[in-house]
C-alpha cells in the first residue's frame, strides 16, 4: 500500500509554515525514493499543534506529528514515521490526543480528517445522508426538524434558524434566495474560515437543503475578501459539486433546482451585518437596511431570503441525517446542540473547540485553553469578537449559553474567546472598541456613526485624567444611547466592550498617578 | 514609477471586463474586483464606463468604490503587507509589533514606500487568532509574528 500523509492546507497550519513542511516532505521523500501519497487535508483545529502532519498507518491508523517544522522532516522519515515510528513530535493517533479527544465534533466532524475537495471522502464519512433524506421530505417536514433542532444562528444573534426558514417557505414569490453569510470578521474568530477550507461540502450541502426546504433555487455564499483560501477552496467545491449533480437543476436526482455561487467582500467589516450585506450583494454600499421588513419577506432583490451563517447552515446536514432529537439532546436550556467555541489570542492551547453549549468560561479558559501564552494570570476574556463583553476572572462561572451570557451583559456572539494577560489596559480596549466602530460604521444611523467618534473622544478625556468621573458619566449615557438608538449590532453592541471594561476593570479608567502626571 | 494606462485604453480594458461580468445577479461589487486585479487599483476613468453599462449614476459607483476599503485609488506598491490590529493580535503585542514593522520600513500605515516596494496597511483579523500576531503579505498568511519573521518579511519587500 502507498503510504498517506495529511498536511494540513489549512490557513492557519499555512500562517504557521505548513507549505514549507509540505515542501520538505515533498523533497525527502523524491530524495529517499519513496512513493507516497499527500493529501492537504483542512485543519482539526488544535493549532498549538499545528502544522500537524499526520500518517495513515496499515496497523495503527493514523498517526499524528506536530508541530512540525522543516527541519524536523529528515529526522521524520529516520525515524519511520511512514509506519508511525517514534519521534519528539509524535503526539499518537488524533482522536486521543485530549484537545480534540475531549470535544464533542458533530459539525466540524470532518474537519481535518478528509481531503476537502474529495467528495467520495466526504460520503464516505457520513456526508450527504442529510440532504438525501431532505429530498424525499416535504418541504414543511424539513423545516419541522430544522427547528424541533433547537438550531439558532450562529452568527452571533441566536435567532431560531427554523422560524427564518418557514417564514420564506410561507412567503409566495418568483424567487427565493438562500444567503450564506462568509464575512467572519469578529477577531478571535476562525470557525467559518475553518469550515470553508477544511469541509466546503457539508456547507454546500446545508445550503442545498435550505433551497429544498424553502424553494428557493440560487444560493450565495458572501465571503470576506481577507479569506482568500476559504475563497479558493469554496471556488473549487462548488465546481465538484456542480460536476456530481449535487447542485443543478436536480439536486442529487430529485426535482429540486438548486445552484449557487461564491461572492467576495470588499473590507468592510458592517457587511457581517445581515442586511448590509444583502445591500452588498445587490452591488450597493454595504449599508444598513431598516428592519422590516425582514430579509426572509423581502431580502436580496427584495425577494424572501434565508440568511443564515456558515455554521448554522453546516450543521443542518447532521441534524437531517441524524433527526432533530439527535441534536437537541446536547446543549443547555434553550442553547441546543453544539458551539464551535474558537479559543484566541494570548492562550497556550489555542484553536477551535466544538462541544455541548454548557461549558463554563473557566473551563474553557483554564483547562482547556490552559491559560496564558505569556504564562502571566488572565486579566479579561472578551467573548464574542469586537462586539462582545469583556468578562473578568470573577464571571468565570458563567456557563456558554445564550440566556445567561446575556443575564451578565455579555454575548457569545460567533463564540470567539479572546485571552487577554494581567498586561492589558482595559482602558485602551475600550477605547479600541469605538475606535473599530468609527473606521467601520456604514453611516446611516446617528448614534453610531458620530457617538463612536465621541466615544473615542471622550475616553481619551479619562486617560489624560481630565474630570474622569465626569466622562465616565458622559460614556455610560453616551452607550445607553448607542445600545437603544442603532440599526444594527455594530452601533447597538459596541457599549457591551466598552461598559464591560468600564464596570468590572475600573482601576484602569482612574486618573495616572501623581508621580507620571507630575513629570 | 508606475506606468499609468492611458483613459482610452483604460475605458477598452473596463469594457472587456465589465462584458464578462454583466450577467451576474448584482454585478458591480464582481466588476470592481475585476478592475482592481487589471489595474492595481481602480482608476477614475472606468468609473463613467461602469456607469454607462450599468445603467447607473457615477455618482453611485463613486460612493460604492468609496465604501469599501478594499478598493485603492491609487496603485500599491509591488508588495502589499497587511498587519492584523484586531483584539486577538492586540493580546499578543500586535501595538508594538506595528510600531517595529513602521520602524523598519519608515512608513506609517496607509501608505506606500518611496521605492514604491511595500505598502503597509492595517486589516482587523485574518482569522488567524491562534497564532497570533499575524499578517499577510502578498496574500501569503503569516502567524506568531516575531523579531525574526519581522526581519524576513522586510528583507523580503526590499529584494
Amino acid at each position: 500500500m502507498i503510504p498517506r500523509i495529511y498536511i494540513p492546507g489549512d490557513s492557519g497550519a499555512l500562517a504557521l509554515g505548513a507549505e514549507k513542511v509540505a515542501k520538505a516532505i515533498e523533497k525527502e521523500l523524491a530524495d529517499r525514493g519513496i512513493e507516497a501519497k499527500i493529501v492537504r487535508n483542512g485543519s482539526r483545529g488544535a493549532y498549538f499543534l499545528e502544522p500537524m502532519v499526520e500518517v495513515a498507518t496499515t496497523d495503527k491508523g493514523r498517526v499524528a506529528y506536530g508541530p512540525v517544522k522543516p527541519s524536523d522532516v529528515k529526522s521524520l522519515f529516520d525515524s519511520g514515521f511512514l509506519t508511525g515510528g517514534h519521534h519528539k513530535r509524535w503526539l499518537g493517533a488524533p482522536d486521543k490526543i485530549p484537545f480534540l479527544a475531549r470535544q464533542t465534533r458533530l459539525t466540524f466532524a470532518r474537519c481535518g480528517l478528509i481531503n476537502p475537495l474529495s467528495l467520495d471522502h466526504y460520503k464516505a464519512h457520513g456526508g450527504l445522508k442529510g440532504l438525501q433524506n431532505a429530498v424525499a421530505m416535504a418541504p414543511a417536514e424539513i423545516v419541522k426538524q430544522v427547528a424541533e433542532s433547537g438550531l439558532r444562528g450562529r452568527g452571533g444573534a441566536g435567532f431560531p434558524t427554523g422560524i427564518k426558514w418557514k417564514t420564506v417557505l410561507d412567503t409566495t414569490a418568483d424567487k427565493k434566495y438562500i444567503v450564506c453569510n462568509a464575512d467572519e470578521g469578529d477577531s478571535a474568530t476562525f470557525a467559518d474560515r475553518m469550515i470553508m477550507e477544511g469541509d466546503p461540502f457539508v456547507l454546500i450541502e446545508g445550503m442545498a437543503i435550505a433551497g429544498v426546504a424553502t424553494g428557493a433555487t440560487k444560493g450565495f455564499v458572501y465571503i470576506r475578501s481577507e479569506y482568500p483560501h476559504a475563497v479558493a477552496m469554496m471556488q473549487k467545491a462548488v465546481d465538484v459539486a456542480r460536476e456530481a449533480g449535487l447542485l443543478g437543476v436536480n439536486v442529487l436526482g430529485s426535482p429540486n433546482a438548486f445552484d449557487m455561487e461564491i461572492r467576495v467582500g470588499a473590507g468592510a467589516y458592517v457587511c457581517g451585518e445581515e442586511t448590509s450585506l444583502l445591500n452588498s450583494l445587490e452591488g450597493k454600499r454595504g449599508v444598513v437596511r431598516a428592519k422590516p421588513p425582514l430579509p426572509a419577506i423581502q431580502g436580496l432583490f427584495g425577494k424572501p431570503t434565508v440568511i443564515n451563517n456558515v455554521i448554522s447552515l453546516a450543521s443542518v446536514p447532521i441534524i437531517m441525517d441524524k433527526g432533530a432529537a439527535f441534536y437537541k439532546d446536547f446543549g443547555m436550556g434553550r442553547s441546543r446542540g453544539t458551539i464551535p467555541i474558537q479559543i484566541a489570542g494570548n492562550v497556550r492551547y489555542g484553536g477551535l473547540f466544538e462541544a455541548a453549549f454548557g461549558m463554563t468560561l473557566g473551563e474553557i479558559v483554564d483547562d482547556i485553553g490552559g491559560g496564558t501564552a505569556t504564562g502571566r494570570p488572565v486579566k479579561a476574556v472578551q467573548v464574542g469578537g469586537p462586539l462582545g463583553a469583556y468578562f473578568p476572572r470573577a464571571l468565570f462561572d458563567t456557563p456558554f449559553d445564550y440566556e445567561a451570557f446575556a443575564a451578565r451583559d455579555g454575548l457569545i456572539g460567533h463564540a470567539g474567546i479572546t485571552v487577554f494577560d494581567d498586561t492589558a489596559d482595559m482602558l485602551k480596549q475600550a477605547r479600541f472598541a469605538m475606535e473599530f466602530c468609527a473606521i467601520e460604521s456604514c453611516g446611516k444611523c446617528t448614534p453610531c456613526r458620530i457617538g463612536s467618534t465621541r466615544g473615542v473622544e471622550t475616553i481619551d478625556k479619562i486617560a489624560r485624567g481630565i474630570e474622569p468621573e465626569k466622562q465616565i458619566e458622559l460614556v455610560t449615557d453616551l452607550c445607553n444611547t448607542m445600545k437603544f438608538g442603532s440599526l444594527c449590532a455594530l452601533g447597538g453592541f459596541t457599549p457591551y466592550p466598552v461598559m464591560s471594561a468600564i464596570n468590572h476593570f475600573r482601576d484602569d479608567f482612574k486618573p495616572a498617578p501623581v508621580a507620571e502626571a507630575a513629570e | 514609477m508606475t506606468m499609468q494606462p492611458a483613459s482610452t485604453e483604460i475605458t477598452s480594458r473596463t469594457a472587456a471586463i465589465i462584458q464578462e461580468l454583466k450577467g451576474l445577479e448584482g454585478p458591480l461589487l464582481p466588476i470592481l474586483h475585476g478592475i482592481q486585479e487589471e489595474f492595481g487599483h481602480v482608476p477614475q476613468d472606468a468609473l463613467p464606463v461602469i456607469a454607462e453599462a450599468l445603467n447607473i449614476s457615477k455618482a453611485e459607483v463613486h460612493g460604492v468604490v468609496t465604501f469599501y476599503h478594499d478598493y485603492r485609488s491609487h496603485p500599491a506598491g509591488r508588495h502589499v503587507l497587511k498587519l492584523c490590529q484586531a483584539e486577538a493580535c492586540q493580546s499578543m503585542g500586535s501595538d508594538a509589533i506595528a510600531a517595529k514593522l513602521k520602524q523598519l520600513l519608515g512608513i506609517g500605515f496607509h501608505e506606500t514606500a518611496r521605492d514604491g516596494s511595500v505598502t503597509l496597511e492595517p486589516v482587523y483579523c485574518l482569522g488567524l487568532c491562534a497564532c497570533a500576531p499575524s499578517a499577510m503579505l502578498d496574500g501569503e498568511v503569516i502567524g506568531r509574528l516575531d523579531d525574526e519573521k519581522l526581519d524576513e518579511i522586510v528583507a523580503e519587500v526590499r529584494s
